[in-house]
């Protein structure tokens, strides 16, 4: 089965402040783990929401908006795709995620079975 | 109440499980170079894993599940060893130093990199022993390293449980008698061995990709599990062009699956097939990986010439633009390396896009009396495809049914009738 692991965004991860170097070592660590399990299919980190941009159609007519967008909790930080065994498998896996593992994190991820047609 | 204590606890299991598919491979691997018995070390995983399964729906999943099961089952591997009422020095000397080690290990997924990688492919090197059947090889694989339970391999396989389970016993019994010594091996016997695991894992790539035997045509579940095991074995082996190449030709190969199959279930094969519906995914994955694997040089590997043909069609847009000289060439090469009747006979098929199907049936007349194809149903299935272009129906119908009445695929059988049929209708 194969999963799409969508990282919500965060004020930090918005905020385009430089991410500590450990921090990039163990997130290179935690994606070489799961390429090393065999399961990871494409991992991509996104930049923040100001470098993006969002395209909007109604009424036939195209708007094209700049970032940064406000609502933080719906923005999209990170994409992460597995191939895995069950649905369990996927949350198993992002339980591992090193930025999960220090003090009081807030966190929200979202996992979505990949359509198969 | 008690309906949502069960999902609760259904719930439970299934984390559980998922732990042990991360963590079971890597679990027997520390256990058996503690034990020097993947026997051993098996049964122990289990039951560190019996103890999760009775204590974590109750406790909640442990915040480090790798370490927990490893501190249970080496805590049961010390019970084990005092126990035995026929206790060598040895396994005295192997507790005190498991004792020892008890507390400071912490095999998480941190320590990935050093040891816990060598011991992975210790015991990826043990379950592939050439002392052991084929059957055996698979069976253990998909098991220690795979992570799966035996009613899972015995469903994919189709076999009966007590059939698969008596197999994993006795491949374990092989291995003690035979004392094969937990290690990888070095030097020329690397390059042997190597093609032993490539070829069970390619071998349960196959089974799912074209079931030989029953009323589906695929099983994808067992080319996603051979997949994770050649990503595994790539990951710990960067430097193998052959462990490369076998990716590269099982990603090609598993973009196809998707068009492989028509809605009601019947094959639909490679030319027939729509291209739009080839997972692009798996198909720039699978040419990166050829990229890496002819990068890293060497002799040309059969995995390499094979990923190098199926890499042929994945870059064709449309059958049409195929290289079927570049292929034929590639199967010519591949013949110089592995002489076998079947790389001949798929070699015929390539002669034959190029050159015409008189070229092609030509090259598999000297096939039709070969012993090793006498039961292989691609054969007549091959003539028949030649004979029919050629215009000769009586003949290609005649094909057709033999090759029918060979195959054990129901699917497959279907399609064969179905094309023995067209030939009597002109």
């Amino acid at each position: 089965m194969r999963f799409v692991i969508l990282r919500k965004s965060d004020a930090t991860m918005e905020s385009c402040a430089p991410v500590t170097p450990e921090l990039i070592e163990a997130m290179r660590r935690y994606d070489d783990e799961m390429r090393k399990a065999g399961v990871l299919i494409a991992v991509e980190r996104l930049q923040p929401t100001a470098k993006g941009a969002r395209v909007h159609l109604s009424g036939g007519k195209y708007t094209v908006t700049d970032g940064p967008f406000s609502e933080t909790k719906e923005l999209i930080a990170g994409v992460t795709m597995i191939e895995v065994a069950s649905r369990e498998e996927a949350i198993a896996w992002i339980k591992r995620c090193p930025t999960l593992q220090s003090g009081n994190i807030e966190a929200e991820f979202e996992i979505r079975e990949v359509l198969d047609c | 109440m008690m309906s949502s204590v069960a999902v609760a606890a259904t719930d439970a299991h299934r984390a559980v499980e998922a732990v042990w598919r991360i963590e079971s491979a890597k679990l027997i691997a520390g256990l058996a170079r503690i034990t020097r018995d993947i026997g051993l070390a098996e049964d122990l995983a289990q039951e560190a894993l019996v103890s999760a399964l009775e204590q974590w729906p109750a406790s909640g999943i442990p915040e480090n599940p790798a370490a927990w099961l490893m501190t249970t089952a080496k805590r049961r591997a010390i019970d084990l060893f005092r126990r035995n009422a026929m206790l060598e020095r040895k396994h005295e000397e192997i507790g005190r130093e498991l004792e020892e080690k008890q507390m400071n290990a912490q095999p998480g997924f941190d320590a990935m990199d050093g040891e816990i990688g060598d011991d992975m492919l210790r015991l990826i090197f043990t379950a592939c022993h050439p002392v052991l059947s084929t059957e055996a090889r698979v069976a253990l694989t998909l098991r220690m390293i795979g992570g799966l339970t035996t009613p899972e391999i015995a469903r994919s396989f189709l076999i009966p449980e007590a059939t698969l389970a008596q197999r994993i016993v006795r491949a374990k019994k092989t291995l003690a008698e035979a004392h094969v010594p937990f290690e990888t091996p070095r030097g020329a016997e690397l390059t042997t061995r190597l093609s032993s695991v490539l070829s069970v894992i390619y071998l349960i790539f196959n089974e799912g990709h074209t079931a030989t035997a029953g009323e589906a045509w695929t099983r994808p579940s067992l080319c996603e599990e051979a997949l994770r095991l050649g990503r595994m074995v790539a990951g710990l082996l960067p430097g193998e062009p052959e462990v490369q190449a076998l990716i590269a030709l099982m990603e090609i190969q598993a973009s196809r699956l998707p068009a492989r199959t028509a809605p009601d279930g019947s094959p639909v094969l490679l030319l027939d097939q729509d291209r739009s519906r080839w997972d692009q995914l798996l198909v720039h994955r699978g040419l990166a990986a050829l990229e890496r694997a002819q990068a890293l040089g060497g002799p040309r590997g059969p995995y390499l010439l094979q990923a190098e043909i199926a890499a042929c069609h994945a870059r064709a847009l449309r059958p049409e633009d195929t290289d079927w000289n570049r292929i034929a060439g590639l199967y010519a090469e591949l013949a110089q390396i592995m002489p076998s009747p079947v790389v001949e006979l798929n070699r015929a098929v390539a002669v034959g896009m190029a050159s015409g199907p008189a070229a092609g049936l030509a090259l598999t007349e000297a096939l039709v009396n070969h012993p090793s194809l006498k039961n292989y149903h691609l054969l007549p299935s091959v003539r028949g495809d030649f004979l029919y272009k050629l215009g000769r129906l009586a003949e290609a119908r005649d094909e057709f049914e033999r090759a029918a009445n060979m195959t054990r695929n129901e699917r497959e059988r279907r399609l064969l009738l179905d094309r023995a049929k067209k030939c009597m209708q002109g």
